[in-house]
This record gives structure tokens, C-alpha cells and sequence, in this order.
């Protein structure tokens, strides 16, 4: 029996939760490994050994350490392709599909989480940490989402899901922000007004994967 | 025949991220120029090829894509025996390979990008450069090239023992930045400066390099 993966870091935190949601899909045994980060616990050098930018997640699995959300993702669907969900990341033949996975991954690292992060981080975490808003920052972030979702409306009109007919990688990197979005500011209108982006949110944020991390989320 | 095409020009830095694999991989192409101060890259055609209005759009055959990151990791794995290897074979090297293209698309292009259009861009454009962005991204930039330094201590190139996509992702914005003031942050950073040197020596770079000079 193999010795599960190892993910560093809080269920509440996008990122982590990311890799959490690929973990689920595709079925591997895990174990959630604690990281105190009110008590700085990211920047002690310890941790920095496996996160040299003290950030969350890290991730080992055996003798590999690897950090950067998407990339440990990536990692788990090409290691585990075998089990749970196979269409995750292509089905291994088609380089086309894998392709198209690729290109809506890097579209969400570059187009949607800049101006999501920065929203849900300014509605949803800065009241909690009692910081200030920027109000400056959340319009012009905003502005930026709907014309992202805009794109995502066209395109979800054409195809199931972004990547094509299959739920990928490419729509699980979206559910961390979107969940936040969607469930604790009032930027949830920017997704359900779109009748595409609607349709797809509901069905994306509804798989027992995504269920479960909330769940883990919420009892944290 | 390949049929590659690439919709863009040499002096948008992600089309010359795909430019630069090309040239790396010996692979014949088209370059399809768009004029952007023209505003093509809003135009219907263009945006069925990049829904975002984007440079650079793909094409091989059939294939359509666009993001240089995934275009440049489909063209270095479909021709993966065709001229320099920028991936590697063993999955955990690739695993690690991973993680630092990542980190470029991550953490070092925002500020890269940002520093890029106030420094380099802007005045070609005739725009006023605001130094105080200047200063916040060369922060940041910086916090980025302390972890390459010590990375480049114990790796000869970022993504392992090899040059790969997770250093030539890098090369469009870093050869503007080696224009500007930013280069002191790379200057100053005995593994990082080795290793630009490096990088920005390598042939295929100069071609590209060569191509915006003689537009």
C-alpha cells in the first residue's frame, strides 16, 4: 500500500484547495498536513525548505516535493491517470484534448485568477482580517472579471465545458475562487447572470469532489 | 509540410515565448502579422482564433490554440525529437519542470510584465512611465530573484540540470528589463546574471532578436 501524499496547508485557502479537488477526483489517498500561518508558521525556514516563497500549498509524494497549485495538480493527474477521474487531465492519447485542457488552465492562471483573486481576497478575507478595502482596486477588478466571464459566456455556449465535453482540470482550477466569489461576496450576480457561466458554475460547483472540500472548508 | 502558423508579431513577448520554441525545435512556420495599433487583434477573424484578443493564435493543421505557455508545451511535446529537447522524458524531472513554469507564469512575469510595459513598452509608445509602479514591481521582482538565486546555486537552469520551456519562458521579458533599469536587479545576482547570459546567448533568441531589428 502506498503511503499517501502529503498537502501542507489550510483547506480555506484557494490554492490549497485546488489540489485538494484534484486529489478527491482522481481518488488518491491523502494526508492534510497543518500549517500555522498565524503564527508565521510559512516563513519559518523549515517550511520555506519546501515552499522557498512561503506560500500555500507544498506537496510530497515519496521522495518528490513540488509546490505552485496547478503544477502539483498537473503532477497528481499524470502520476494517477489510471484511477478515479481519467478525463481530467486528457486520456492520454489525444494530444489535441490534452491541448485544449492546457490552453483554458493557462487562461484561468492568466486571465481569470488575477482579477478573482484580487476580489475575493478584498470582499472576502480583508473584512474577516479586519483590513481595509480598496475600493479603487475592487472596480477595476471587477471591470476585468465580466470581461473575462464575458469570453467564458461565448464560449460556454459552444462547448459543455471550457476545455470541451468533458469536466477538466481546466474547470476545477476555477472552483476555489468562484466558490468564494459566489458564496461570500456579492460578485455572485457576475456568474449567475450569465446563463452559460450559470449552467456551468452549477454543474462544476456541485460534484462530490468540490461538496467535500467545502465541507473540509467549513468545519476548518 | 507542418502547416504551423503563428498570429502575432516578433515584438509581443508572449508571441515570441511560441517564436522562440519554434526555433528551438528547427520547426518551419508562418509568421501571420497582426497589427495591433490597428486594433486586428479585436477584429471577428482574429477573435475566433483568441476569443481573449490576444497575441499570439496557433494553428497547426487542424489544431487551434492560443496562450503561448500551452502552445509552447504542445509544440515541445508533439515534436519532442525534433531539435532542442525542452521537456524531459522521466516524469519526476518533468514534475519539477512543472513547478517552475509555474513560477514564471505565477510570480515572476506579473511583475516582469508590469515593469516590461512601464520601462520598455510605454516610451515606444510615447506614454509617461509612473515610477512609483516602477518601484512597487522592482520590489517585487526582487523577492521573485532571491528564491532563482539560490534555485541557480543548485540547479544549472531553473527547471533542472537542462535549458527547458521553464527558462525560455522567461526570455521575452527579461531581454526588454536588460534594457532598462531592471537589469541591475539581475546584474546584482551573481547565479541569476550567469544564467541570463546564458539564456539570452542562445541562438535561437538571437534570431528573434534579429527579426524585431529589421522591422
Amino acid at each position: 500500500m502506498a503511503t499517501p501524499v502529503k498537502v501542507y496547508g489550510p483547506p480555506v485557502s484557494t490554492a490549497v484547495s485546488r489540489v485538494l479537488a484534484c486529489l478527491l477526483e482522481k481518488e488518491v489517498p491523502y494526508q492534510l498536513i497543518p500549517v500555522n500561518m498565524s503564527k508565521g508558521e510559512h516563513k519559518m525556514p523549515e517550511y520555506l525548505k519546501i515552499q522557498p516563497f512561503g506560500q500555500v500549498p507544498a506537496f510530497e509524494d515519496e521522495d518528490i516535493s513540488l509546490f505552485e497549485s496547478r503544477s502539483i495538480c498537473r503532477y497528481i493527474c499524470e502520476k494517477y491517470a489510471k484511477q478515479g477521474n481519467k478525463d481530467l487531465y486528457g486520456d492520454g492519447d489525444n494530444p489535441l484534448v490534452k491541448a485544449s485542457i492546457d490552453q483554458w488552465l493557462e487562461a484561468e492562471g492568466q486571465s481569470f485568477s488575477p482579477p478573482s483573486s484580487v476580489l475575493v481576497f478584498q470582499l472576502a478575507f480583508a473584512p474577516r482580517m479586519k483590513l481595509k478595502q480598496d475600493q479603487g482596486a475592487i472596480r477595476q477588478n471587477e471591470e476585468k472579471l465580466k470581461k473575462v466571464l464575458d469570453v467564458y459566456e461565448q464560449r460556454l455556449g459552444e462547448s459543455q465545458f471550457l476545455a470541451g465535453d468533458k469536466f477538466t482540470l481546466a474547470d476545477l482550477s476555477h472552483l476555489p475562487n468562484a466558490h468564494y466569489l459566489v458564496n461570500a461576496t456579492d460578485m455572485g450576480e457576475l456568474f449567475t447572470s450569465r446563463e452559460n457561466v450559470g449552467r456551468w458554475w452549477s454543474e462544476i460547483s456541485s460534484r462530490d469532489s468540490w461538496v467535500k472540500v467545502v465541507g473540509m472548508q467549513e468545519t476548518a | 509540410m507542418t502547416g504551423i502558423k503563428v498570429h502575432g508579431n516578433t515584438l509581443s513577448t508572449a508571441a515570441a515565448r511560441v517564436l522562440a520554441t519554434l526555433y528551438e525545435k528547427d520547426l518551419e512556420f508562418e509568421l501571420v502579422p497582426i497589427d495591433m495599433r490597428a486594433g486586428e487583434h479585436k477584429t471577428e477573424a482574429f477573435l475566433a482564433l483568441n476569443p481573449f484578443g490576444q497575441v499570439p493564435a496557433f494553428e497547426d493543421g487542424d489544431l487551434q490554440l492560443f496562450e503561448s505557455r500551452a502552445i509552447t508545451q504542445y509544440i515541445a511535446h508533439e515534436y519532442a525529437p525534433k531539435g532542442t529537447p525542452l521537456i524531459f522524458p522521466d516524469s519526476k524531472k518533468m514534475a519539477i519542470l512543472s513547478v517552475w513554469t509555474e513560477v514564471e507564469a505565477q510570480k515572476f512575469d506579473p511583475a516582469a510584465s508590469k515593469l516590461t510595459f512601464e520601462l520598455a513598452i510605454k516610451p515606444m509608445l510615447g506614454l509617461v512611465t509612473d515610477f512609483a509602479v516602477v518601484e512597487e514591481f522592482e520590489a517585487k521582482l526582487g523577492i521573485v530573484l532571491d528564491v532563482y538565486e539560490t534555485r541557480l546555486g543548485r540547479s544549472k537552469y531553473l527547471g533542472g540540470d537542462c535549458f527547458s520551456l521553464a527558462d525560455l519562458h522567461h526570455l521575452p521579458t527579461t531581454h526588454y528589463l536588460m534594457g532598462t533599469q531592471t537589469k541591475k536587479l539581475f546584474e546584482c545576482r551573481p547565479n541569476v546574471s550567469a544564467w541570463v547570459a546564458d539564456i539570452t546567448a542562445r541562438p535561437a533568441w538571437k534570431k528573434i532578436v534579429a527579426m524585431r531589428n529589421t522591422h
